[in-house]
């Protein structure tokens, strides 16, 4: 069973976000494999496992031929890469996104299963791999909490508002996973050596025939940024033992208790 | 303007999310609702929100509303009837339809917003960003229909006294091998207590409570002050406590009266989905923590410490 992985390389979320000159996010620096990517690397391992054959090979998206987020998935076991990369891309939307990753998976020659998480940390549109589905015409099951393959189709425990819906779904399909669906290996040191040398093809929008891409294909114009009206600062006291009761006094002034 | 909105029925009523957009698409223009099921049950209220019709596909036979919903609606569109807006409630099913539509239509999509406006033929959507504290507003370019997602209780949902609204069926077309999922059994998680996204107040844990074993605490503070329990992304994803206790981005916005968070440092994703509590407590050890930066009274100190006395105290009373 061969499985692709979409991973996002993103800024490190422990550090403060800022947007560019063009009002996008800046993604210059140093960027990290998601975490939220990390839970669908893993379950892609997992059921290649299962599976008793096959690869799992990762497609991303980013600025500046940026390698160093899929190298952690490689490092994880992932055995090969895609990576589109091309200025060209900047400002580009969630649509254009899904139709870069869909024709890159395409060139790899497609999979039994395509995984993504279910929003990016950095983004977070959310759209994505229900885009990516329609794209490559095939069935999705999004907010997987559990999946299993058996006889060539899934049974997915699908996350709903009340509780949760028990799915079916033959392959090849398209599944967006929930963080904490399975729980990441962290690389070993012997993982890390071994992926400084995998392969990541590198390509860029032109070489995947898909156009417009950018500012010109998304379909939108960024007319103002503001800054949000900011919550007056509370109180904020040292527990001494006492710090429960000015709880109980702040409780009783609302009158809720 | 004539305006589409994903309209979703939850136990034989619309949803709030849903009547919080008919109600704020009605401000804007004429207002349809699209119904993936059948609408016979909620087409009543729907008009009552302002809703002049409602479009329906009957029942899906447990085919997901992603593939099957948006191909009722293209081909609504491709028969003439094309909004020149289409709103979708900020959820699973919402993100699912409207995504499989921006490909089938090739729209963008604009999610995560509180707000829109439109101005002639222009339609333009705000979403908060960095943890809420900047507002970016952008203007969709292009033809229409203009897809957007926002979150719930963005808008109030106040009915506008209008009468039924006329159904119009709307069936799914063929969709070949995208539509091939299927629910196979349905499983609803019991809750006691008030609906987290409906409670007054709010009680919600995190990593500062130390082991899964403590968020027992929590569930007992909400219950003694008749809220509902909450948790962080970090203990939910840590298994502690099942995603329907999730408040953030990827789970429930909530706005109560209180929210009181404890052991929570306040990450951006959480910060989201509960800044528009009308009073905030938080409890957490780390006095840098960036939920003392929202909150009305903050306690530095550790959760397990106060938690215990601050129950007892109330069960005193």
């Amino acid at each position: 069973m061969n499985v692709i992985v979409c991973v996002k390389q993103i800024p490190d979320p422990a550090l403060p976000g800022e947007l560019g000159a063009d009002n996008t996010l800046k993604r210059d620096g140093k960027l990290i494999l998601d975490e939220s990517d990390s839970y669908g690397v893993e379950m892609a391992l997992q059921l290649v496992d299962a599976a008793g054959g096959g690869e799992v090979s990762l497609v991303s998206m980013a600025p500046n031929g940026e390698v160093s987020g899929m190298r952690t998935a490689l490092a994880m076991g992932a055995a090969k890469g895609t990576l589109v990369s091309d200025p060209a891309l900047q400002g580009s939307d969630a649509l254009t996104t899904a139709k870069i990753l869909g024709a890159a998976i395409q060139r790899m020659g497609g999979a039994d299963l395509v995984i993504a998480a279910t929003e990016s940390s950095d983004g977070y549109t959310g759209t994505v791999p229900e885009q990516l589905a329609e794209v490559l015409g095939l069935p999705s099951v999004t907010f997987a909490k559990k999946v299993v393959v058996d006889g060539g189709a899934l049974k997915v425990d699908r996350q709903t508002e009340a509780g949760y819906d028990e799915v079916t779904c033959p392959l090849p399909a398209v599944i967006s996973v929930t963080a904490g669906v399975v729980e990441p290996r962290y690389p070993s040191f012997k993982g890390i050596m071994a992926a400084k040398s995998k392969p990541v093809d590198t390509v860029t929008a032109a070489d995947l025939g898909v156009t417009p891409v950018g500012w010109a294909g998304a379909g939108q114009s960024i007319v103002n940024v503001a800054q949000a009206e900011a919550r007056a600062a509370g109180e904020i006291i040292e527990d001494d033992g006492e710090g429960f009761a000015k709880i109980v006094a702040f409780l009783e002034n609302l009158k809720v208790i | 303007m004539n305006i589409w909105v994903f309209a979703q029925e939850s136990n034989g009523a619309p949803t709030s999310a849903t009547l919080e957009l008919v109600a704020k698409a009605r401000t804007l223009g004429t207002v349809t609702a699209f119904v993936g099921g059948d609408a016979s049950a909620i087409a009543g209220a729907l008009g009552e929100y302002g809703a002049a019709k409602v479009y329906a596909t009957g029942d899906l036979g447990g085919a997901l509303p992603g593939p099957a919903v948006s191909a009722a609606m293209k081909a609504v569109i491709d028969g003439g009837d094309s909004p020149d807006l289409i709103m979708f409630p900020q959820n699973y099913e919402g993100r699912d339809v409207m995504s499989r539509l921006s490909v089938k239509l090739d729209r963008t999509v604009l999610t995560n917003n509180v707000d829109v406006a439109a101005d002639g033929g222009s339609v333009s959507v705000t979403t908060p960003i960095f943890g809420g504290n900047t507002l970016v507003t952008t203007q969709f370019s292009g033809a229409a229909p203009y897809l957007a997602a926002f979150r719930p209780k963005s808008f109030a949902a106040e009915p506008a006294g209008g009468g039924a609204a006329e159904v119009v069926a709307a069936p799914v077309p063929e969709v070949g091998a995208t539509g091939a999922a299927r629910v196979v059994a349905v499983h609803v998680e019991e809750t006691s207590g008030p609906k987290l996204d409906e409670a007054e107040i709010v009680v919600s844990g995190g990593r500062g409570l130390g082991e899964a074993g403590n968020y027992a605490m929590v569930e007992s503070l909400a219950k003694l002050l008749k809220g509902a329990p909450g948790a962080s992304r970090a203990i939910v994803d840590a298994g502690w406590v099942p995603y329907s206790y999730q408040v953030g981005q990827t789970g429930k916005v909530v706005k109560p009266g209180v929210y009181i968070a404890v052991g929570i440092s306040g990450a951006t994703q959480h910060m989201v989905g509960m800044k528009g509590s009308k009073n905030i407590i938080a409890i957490n050890k780390d006095k840098e923590a960036p939920i003392f930066g929202i909150a009305d009274l903050g306690i530095v100190g550790d959760a397990m410490k106060v938690l215990p006395k601050l129950i007892e105290a109330l069960q005193a009373r």
